[in-house]
């Protein structure tokens, strides 16, 4: 508990993180209050007003249907957010066991699973991503398989690192003499001591999700109209740009604030639990 | 040498097989029958089907299958897109340099911007240089690129009119147009390749530059300029070498994008048409070529690790 709260405090004094996590409070308690914030309805089309510009009654502008545009930013952080953390569950949920396994195990098992994931990492990913989700088909939820299938290495590689040290130590190996099964040790005696960088990584992880999410949206694989989606909607305002530049610049800036914020967020938490791997020195 | 170079080739082997099985699997992560996908056409008749699954060898077992659609492979033959009927093979080698050019103007992009920037941020730690390189490294790592491209196009050419927008323009047709056909793509593909060799080797120079050999190359009287691109370059070069499989991975993920945003008809995109066509065959060969590219520059920059650090080649 004294760790947690060592690292809590060492968090706190990191300003761009602090900065990171309250912007990232103030997205999610903005998307969670879209109805109470927002005055509009993310579909519902007013042709009277297509395309036009800022003003007081529509802060960011309107799309080319008359769709207030920050209504629709605020209700696709919904969507795009949701979306990045279902992906990175999936990686996680797949990725540390199979870590966990092959560090803790060895020998063959563990050959084969790096094999196995030596080929997955061989891939590009939005590559891999996007061959995967037109085979299972379109839908958000085998988008986000997808997008969890090829982060899913990531922390498979970082466990499994884990493991293969903590595997040697003292408290390991007295577990293990004092009849304990392998299960109850990994989760007894392992797990709880690989959970921090497992946080780094889900909060990194989730900043490639959701590039990767809305890279697909724009593409025309990912979340398809009239749902308001971040990528979905810079596609969409991509063929209006001459005339009404705000629809790319919105989404596409709270995209990249959102990315930037989970990196500096999961960059603080490396650094408040071990500061001697921070990427800043 | 040799025997590092032998071992690295020998480990390429079974991840070849893998991410060959791979990519032949993608067919059955499909719903339905794959003779239907493999034709592109839902309402075929029963005996037709029954007639291709007999051609392609669907009925037969699956190792049976894999071993020969490999055999055919090798041969080059990846068969032909279900749209235009056009073989795969040529699709490919049609669109893969126009890839290969963006990837590697991109990458020299990276190099020719990142490695300076780094070095300025890494001789003044906490200065002026040291924050505006580390805020750019984290814009280049967290911007969307189709959002970046957009922007540029936006900028250079609708409002100031300075570079065409889209389109693609051979230089074998004219130098001039090609260069500045391929001006923003290349800036877009390129900025984060600038942020992660910048990230990179501004933290591994750091690193170096407060090692004990650099500081008696200096007590020895050399030149600042001397000591950094002599002594402690090289070494600080070794962590950025490393990441180059992953790096050029990620630019391979964009290209999809870049080429999609400036019209470009490569093989990123080429990737795309055949996802969003469903034509399996097509996106079978696109994928194994592009992986393939990979795993060869991964190979090269492994290659490369060998050379620049003795003690990997004799470990």
């Amino acid at each position: 508990m004294g760790e947690t709260r060592l690292a809590l405090r060492r968090f706190a004094r990191r300003r761009m993180a602090l900065a990171g996590t309250f912007f990232l409070t103030l997205l999610i308690l903005g998307a969670l209050a879209a109805p109470l914030v927002s005055p509009y309805d993310p579909l519902r089309q007013d042709l009277a007003r297509m395309l036009a510009g800022p003003s007081p009654a529509h802060l960011l502008g309107t799309d080319d249907l008359g769709r207030d545009v920050l209504t629709r930013v605020l209700y696709g952080a919904r969507l795009s957010l949701g979306a990045a953390c279902l992906a990175v569950a999936i990686a996680t949920l797949a990725g540390v066991p199979i870590g966990l396994v092959a560090g803790y195990l060895g020998g063959r098992i563990d050959d084969v699973l790096m094999r196995v994931i030596d080929a997955l990492q061989a891939f590009p990913a939005l590559i891999l991503a996007m061959a995967i989700a037109a085979a299972l088909g379109p839908g958000l939820f085998n988008v986000m398989v997808a997008v969890g299938v090829v982060y899913t290495p990531r922390f498979a590689r970082l466990v499994r690192g884990q493991v293969l040290a903590l595997r040697e130590e003292p408290f390991v190996e007295s577990a293990r003499a004092a009849g304990a099964t392998h299960a109850r040790v990994l989760a007894r005696h392992v797990l709880p001591n690989v959970v921090a960088p497992i946080v780094v990584q889900v909060s990194i992880g989730v900043a490639f999700a959701l590039l990767a999410e809305t890279a697909l949206s724009f593409l025309g694989v990912g979340i398809k109209p009239p749902e308001p989606s971040w990528g979905t909607d810079v596609g969409r305002g991509y063929r209006f740009m001459r005339l009404a530049p705000w629809l790319v610049f919105m989404p596409g800036t709270a995209i990249l604030l959102t990315a930037l914020a989970f990196n500096l967020v999961g960059d603080g938490i490396r650094d408040a639990f071990d500061p001697r791997q921070s990427r800043e020195s | 040498m040799g025997r590092f170079l032998r071992r690295r080739l020998l480990a390429v082997v079974p991840l070849l097989l893998l991410v060959t099985s791979m990519v032949f699997s993608l067919i059955l992560l499909l719903p339905g029958d794959p003779a239907v996908a493999l034709i592109g056409m839902e309402d075929a008749s029963e005996e037709k089907l029954a007639a291709i699954r007999e051609r392609m060898g669907l009925n037969r077992p699956l190792v049976v299958q894999y071993v020969s659609w490999l055999g055919r492979v090798a041969r080059g033959n990846l068969g032909a897109s279900l749209r235009t009927g056009q073989p795969v093979t040529e699709a490919i080698r049609e669109r893969a340099p126009i890839t290969l050019g963006l990837a590697l103007a991109a990458t020299a992009f990276g190099l020719l911007v990142g490695v300076p920037l780094a070095i300025l941020a890494a001789r003044r730690r906490g200065g002026l240089m040291d924050a505006a390189a580390s805020g750019l490294a984290a814009f280049g790592v967290a911007v969307p690129n189709f959002w970046l491209g957009s922007m540029l196009v936006l900028v250079m050419a609708l409002h100031l009119r300075w570079l065409p927008a889209t389109g693609y323009v051979s230089p074998f047709d004219s130098a001039g147009d090609a260069l500045r056909h391929m001006l923003l793509p290349t800036l877009t593909l390129g900025a984060s390749a600038v942020a992660e060799v910048t990230r990179q080797l501004r933290s591994s120079l750091g690193e170096t530059l407060a090692a004990d050999f650099v500081k008696t190359a200096r007590a020895k009287g050399l030149a600042e300029r001397r000591v950094v691109a002599k002594h402690a370059l090289r070494p600080a070069l070794i962590p950025v070498v490393t990441v180059a499989g992953l790096t050029v991975s990620r630019l391979v993920s964009n290209t999809v994008v870049v080429e999609s945003i400036f019209a470009l008809p490569g093989l990123g995109r080429l990737n795309l048409e055949s996802v969003l066509n469903r034509d399996f065959p097509m996106l079978q060969g696109a994928v194994l070529v592009t992986v393939l590219a990979v795993i060869v520059v991964n190979l090269l920059s492994d290659l490369l690790y060998g050379l620049i650090d003795p003690r990997i080649r004799y470990g």
